[in-house]
Order: structure tokens, then C-alpha cells, then sequence
């Protein structure tokens, strides 16, 4: 009682607003921690790349999946000569995003487009979110997010007809609207999970890359559940991860 | 008056490419660009740095008047706050033409990320915005009543922009400058904040050896100083009474201008330094790219050449006591630092973060190298004589370096 008839109104305002800021915020928390469903998943991959032949199958399968236009590749596939023998079968690596533990590229978002899901892991971009900054691309320390630069390929067929079935929004292509104009990125075909966020490789609901892999370089997989093919395979054999000094953590290995 | 005849010609000229470019940006194709996703960021990043450097530099600049009371630089203090103005918006043009989706920037307030640089800059540069607006009112509030007791259209103009206060008493006019003396003391931290912020944008980036560093917030701070006095010393030679009229201030801003000079210089070459003792091969590549790539010609002659080299040699001889050779350097300065803006960002971004990523893919958009497009470069111009044409209006509108008389048959 006392303390409220010292302190001038200005004061109290001013207490007030820190209060109603530090509450929002608090707020704002226990919503997110309640709501937030628990890390059911990590996904991952561990890509053999003694059993990679370049073929660049992966390539074609994800960009059919995700009906990405020119300019956007969720996956590659890098050709690294051999030291010493340059007439030898080069290094074969495709790279997906690695969907990192500790993404750089996620805190540098101005507005959050793109976060890490927290019941699988997989990174995505809420492209009615994306301001088209292009932050994140700068960001990426493995080349994994593309920009959406509005090309299409001269023989597809007339705008809007393409639909990609990506983050399962089926957005049909048209001028000027997202993923227009975005970064995008790829979403371990996260469109072909079920209603549990789980998939199903019987019933090819798999990621494209490693569906279509015709040498069966790229294992996918929970890296949490032990008995999956993906830790079976990092518990025997010793896998490595790239760029490891940033501290990134990323979820895709790579057997040597 | 030729100098400013120039000054209306190209400002004049360079709107016609700017609305041809306007409209292939908006209705033609969007993709204009030559940008890709290893170099997503290119002319127009760079010349948005360079304007919010320049708006920044003029408006610490103003604060030696404002803030610390330094009176021989009066007569710029508020085309320095103009300049920071101009120069800002003209910044903010200039991005809002490059990002994918400008139409949602309200974003940035809505969905809060406290940990993204680039919000922080956003948020700050909003702020500052608003201050400088008040400022720049405050300042010229005296003048906007004076000017609005004539006749005609101009005064009518003047009597709205006043808000429909008369008040020019002794206290009204001292309230006013009590004012401009907040504002611009809340003004100098956001600027150093906001502009540091530019800088830590590209600092933070581990991905990027070449930005990775605890001195490109300082850096951006100093070559904003730099830049920024130096485009007053033009702009005060070019507007109002002319050079012949500071001859005294502009040989002063000299001096300052040149001792940002050096000191940018220094913390350049001690970046370059370590960055290549450290010889991380992401840095050294850039730096490579800087010095002898395609378009080294943007740092030996750009860069070092016109940015460093004559503005150097002109401001520390003795022709820094002639007026028109600071000018001259000032002149070269406004123009290099664009080389230095563009050094900054392309090198930064063209190495491969993963070996083979170019070769990997036949694309265009997939490629470690850029040259700006047709259209980004009639938009880079065109934004540029917007900004010409401003200042144009703003001398003509607003009374800057001196204050209206009173008028004498007051009605």
C-alpha cells in the first residue's frame, strides 16, 4: 500500500510495461512448452559413399517429388577427384540438408519463417511466413537452402498447374506467390509422413532420394531409435559428419 | 550553377530507367536478377549497406552539432540530418525491391525472433527513422512558420508541414532546440546500434570466413563515418550558397573525413592481415577473388584507387587547405566507397561452402559467379537519381544551411 501511493503513476507504468512484457514472454513459454508435442523422432541419414555411383537418381527422384523448379535443388551430387589419381572413380556425395541439431540458419530468421519442428527434428520454412531475405541461404554453412527465384522450366506445363505436395499444402504454381520468392529447402519428404508423423518404406511413403537410390547408398532412418537401419549402421561402421568445427550437429553422416 | 544544373539532368534522366525498371520488376519478370542461391545477395545489398552507411555517417556527423555543440559545423547540421534521411529511405528502397516478399515486412514486428541480427537492424533503423523525423521537424519548425506567412503555394505547404503551430518566440525557439538536442542525443547510440547491426549481420555468419569477425561491426561504423562526411563535403559544396560560402567548414570536414579515412584503413588492412596469416581457405579464396578475380578492378581502382589512393593524397598534402581539392577527395570518397560496399558482399558469398557444389549442377542460379543484371543495374540507377531529384527538392523546399529571415511587414 505503502510503495503504491511513493511511487509516482509514471513509475508504476513504467513497472507495469517491464511486468506485462516479462509475463508476455513467460506466457508465451508455457504455451509453447505445453503445446509443443514431445521429440517423438530424429530423423536422419547415413550415406554410403563407397556405394554411391553418381548417377544423380536422387537428384531427378526429388526434384519429381517436390516439383521444384531451375535453380532449386533440395539435393546434389559433388564429384571430388581422388588425390593422386584423378582417372580413378571420383567421390560420389549427395547432400540433402543435414538437418542439424544446432542449425545456423535458423536463429539468424528475422521473423522466424524457419525453425526446427520439435517432434521430429526436420528443418522447415513456413512460406506464408518467409519474407524472402534470402538471411538464411548466407547462413547455411553446407549450400542446403535455395532461393525461389520465380524460373520455371520452358517445357512444364502453364503456370499453376504444377503443384508441389511439399509440407502437404499442395500449392499449385502461380506468378508471385509462395514458395515464389522464398528460400526453400529439403523437408526430408516430410509430405509423405502419416497422421503420427511417421513413415512407411513398404508403402514407399519414403524419402524420395533414398527411395530411388539404385546402389543403396542412402539409409534413412530415427537416429534415436537403436534398432533402426541408421544406428545399426553408425554403431559398426565409423561414419563422419562435415564441417563438425561449427558446431552444427548435423543429423546426416557419411560412411567413407 | 552548372554543378547543380548537372545535378537535376541525371536525377532527371535516371527516373526514366528507374520506372522502366519499375515495371519490368513488377509486371514483366520478377526474375530479373542475376542472383543465384551461392550468391543470393548482390548489387542491391550492397548498395543497401552503402546508403544506410551513408545515412548513419551523416547523421553522427550531425551530432557534433546537435549533441556536442560544436558551432562551426552549423551550417550542415541539418542537411546531415536530411542527408541521414534520404539516404535511409533511399536504403530501404533499395531492399524492399530485392527481398522475395516486401509485401509482408510487418513480419519482422509480429513474428519476434530477438535472436536474428537482421531483425535487431530493423526494429533499430525504425526507431531511428522516427527520431531523425522528429529531429529534422524540431529543426525546421522555425522556418516552416516563417516560410508559411507568405503567399502562395509554397507557403500553403509550409503551413501544413508546420502542423499549424505559429509559435517563434524567443522560448518556443530555445524549447526547440532542447528538443533537437534529445532527439539527437537518443539518436547517436541507435545509429551506432542500427549501423553496428549492418555489420553484425554479416559478422555472425561462421559460414562465411570472410565476414567472420569481431571488426566488421567496427569496420562498418568507421567506413559509414567516412562516407558519410564525405557526402556532406559534396553535398555542401553543391547546394545552397555553394562552396565559396564554407570554405572554412569544408577544409575542417576535410580533416575529420580524412582521419576516418586512415582509420578505416587501418582496420581494413588488420582484417585482410589476420584473415590471411589464419589462411582458413574459405578467407584466403574471397581474398582472392578481391585481388585478382574477375573483377579485381573493383578493389586496385574503385577500392584502393578512387575510395583510398587520391582522397589520401589530397586531404593529407597540402592541398587539403584549398576547399575545391577536399571536395574533389569527398567527391572520390562517396564514389569508392561503393567498391568497398561491393567488396564486401559479393567475395563473402562466391567460394562454395561445399567443394563441388557449383560442378555439381548446371545452373545458372548455381554458380559462384555474379554480374548484376540489366535490370538490376537500371534499378541501382534509377534509385540513385531518385535520390538525386530528393535532395534537388529538398534545397529547393527546405532552407538548410541558414534560417529564413523574419519577415519585416509582419501582417
Amino acid at each position: 500500500m505503502d510503495l503504491i501511493q511513493l511511487s509516482s503513476r509514471r513509475t508504476f507504468i513504467k513497472y507495469a510495461a517491464v511486468g506485462a512484457v516479462a509475463a508476455s514472454v513467460a506466457v508465451q513459454d508455457a504455451i509453447g512448452a505445453a503445446t509443443a508435442p514431445e521429440r517423438k523422432h530424429h530423423w536422419g541419414m547415413v550415406i554410403d559413399t563407397k556405394r554411391c555411383v553418381g548417377c544423380e537418381a536422387c537428384v531427378i527422384a526429388c526434384k519429381i517429388e517436390n516439383q521444384t523448379p531451375p535453380g532449386v535443388f533440395y539435393t546434389i551430387v559433388t564429384k571430388e577427384p581422388l588425390p593422386g589419381a584423378p582417372n580413378d572413380r571420383p567421390v560420389f556425395m549427395t547432400k540433402p540438408c543435414f538437418h542439424c541439431e544446432e542449425p545456423p540458419c535458423v536463429p539468424v530468421c528475422p521473423v522466424n519463417a524457419t525453425y526446427k519442428r520439435k517432434s521430429d527434428g526436420i528443418v522447415v520454412v513456413d512460406y506464408d511466413r518467409c519474407i524472402g531475405c534470402r538471411y538464411c541461404i548466407a547462413a547455411c554453412p553446407y549450400g542446403a537452402r535455395y532461393a525461389d527465384f520465380g524460373d520455371d522450366y520452358e517445357l512444364s506445363p502453364a503456370a499453376g498447374e504444377t503443384v508441389s505436395p511439399e509440407y502437404k499444402q499442395y500449392r499449385p504454381r502461380v506468378p508471385g506467390a509462395s514458395p515464389i520468392g522464398n528460400a526453400r529447402k529439403c523437408t526430408f519428404c516430410l509430405h509423405l509422413q502419416d497422421e503420427n508423423g511417421e513413415y512407411d518404406r513398404d508403402a514407399g511413403r519414403w524419402p524420395a532420394c533414398a527411395k530411388t537410390c539404385p546402389g543403396h547408398a542412402i539409409h534413412f532412418g530415427d537416429l534415436d531409435d537403436p534398432e533402426s537401419e541408421v544406428s545399426k549402421i553408425l554403431q559398426e561402421r565409423n561414419a563422419v559428419r562435415l564441417k563438425e568445427e561449427l558446431g552444427t550437429e548435423p543429423s546426416v553422416y557419411y560412411l567413407l | 550553377m552548372t554543378l547543380k544544373r548537372a545535378f537535376w539532368a541525371v536525377g532527371i534522366l535516371g527516373l526514366i530507367p528507374f520506372g522502366w525498371a519499375l515495371y519490368v520488376r513488377f509486371f514483366v519478370h520478377p526474375d530479373a536478377s542475376n542472383l543465384g542461391s551461392v550468391v543470393p545477395w548482390g548489387l542491391h545489398v550492397a548498395q543497401y549497406i552503402y546508403f544506410v552507411g551513408l545515412s548513419a555517417g551523416s547523421f553522427l556527423l550531425s551530432s557534433l552539432v546537435y549533441v556536442f555543440g560544436m558551432k562551426r559545423f552549423e551550417p550542415i547540421g541539418r542537411l546531415a540530418v536530411f542527408t541521414a534521411i534520404v539516404t535511409l529511405l533511399l536504403a530501404l528502397l533499395t531492399i524492399g525491391l530485392d527481398i522475395g516478399h516486401i509485401e509482408r515486412f510487418w513480419h519482422v514486428f509480429v513474428f519476434v525472433n530477438p535472436t536474428s541480427p537482421m531483425a535487431w537492424m530493423i526494429w533499430l533503423y525504425s526507431i531511428y527513422l522516427m527520431v531523425l523525423v522528429v529531429e529534422f521537424w524540431f529543426l525546421m519548425r522555425h522556418d516552416l512558420i516563417v516560410a508559411g506567412q507568405g503567399q502562395g503555394w509554397r507557403s500553403v505547404v509550409a503551413r501544413v508541414v508546420s502542423l499549424g503551430r505559429r509559435d517563434i518566440g524567443v522560448d518556443a525557439i530555445r524549447r526547440d532546440g532542447r528538443v533537437v538536442r534529445v532527439a539527437a542525443t537518443i539518436g547517436v547510440p541507435l545509429a551506432i546500434m542500427f549501423h553496428g547491426g549492418v555489420g553484425a549481420l554479416f559478422g555472425v555468419l561462421a559460414s562465411r570466413p570472410f565476414w567472420h569477425s569481431g571488426m566488421f561491426p567496427i569496420i562498418f561504423l568507421v567506413s559509414a563515418l567516412v562516407s558519410g562526411g564525405a557526402l556532406l563535403v559534396v553535398a555542401s559544396a553543391i547546394f545552397q550558397e555553394g562552396w565559396k560560402a564554407h570554405r572554412t567548414m569544408i577544409v575542417d570536414l576535410g580533416k575529420i573525413v580524412l582521419g576516418f579515412l586512415v582509420l578505416d584503413i587501418l582496420f581494413q588492412f588488420s582484417e585482410i592481415l589476420i584473415g590471411l596469416y589464419g589462411s582458413e581457405p574459405g578467407f584466403v579464396q574471397s581474398f582472392q577473388l578481391v585481388v585478382s578475380g574477375p573483377y579485381w578492378y573493383v578493389f586496385w581502382i574503385l577500392q584502393i584507387g578512387i575510395g583510398f589512393f587520391v582522397p589520401l593524397v589530397m586531404l593529407a598534402t597540402p592541398l587539403r587547405r584549398d576547399p575545391r581539392a577536399v571536395i574533389f577527395a569527398s567527391a572520390a570518397i562517396v564514389v569508392g566507397f561503393i567498391g568497398v560496399r561491393l567488396n564486401i558482399v559479393l567475395p563473402g558469398l562466391s567460394p562454395e561452402e561445399i567443394r563441388g557444389l557449383t560442378e555439381s549442377v548446371t545452373d545458372a542460379r548455381i554458380s559462384s559467379t555474379y554480374f548484376p543484371s540489366f535490370w538490376e543495374w537500371m534499378l541501382s540507377f534509377g534509385i540513385a537519381s531518385v535520390g538525386l531529384v530528393i535532395f534537388g527538392l529538398g534545397e529547393i523546399f527546405l532552407p538548410l544551411s541558414r534560417h529564413l529571415p523574419q519577415p519585416t511587414n509582419q501582417a
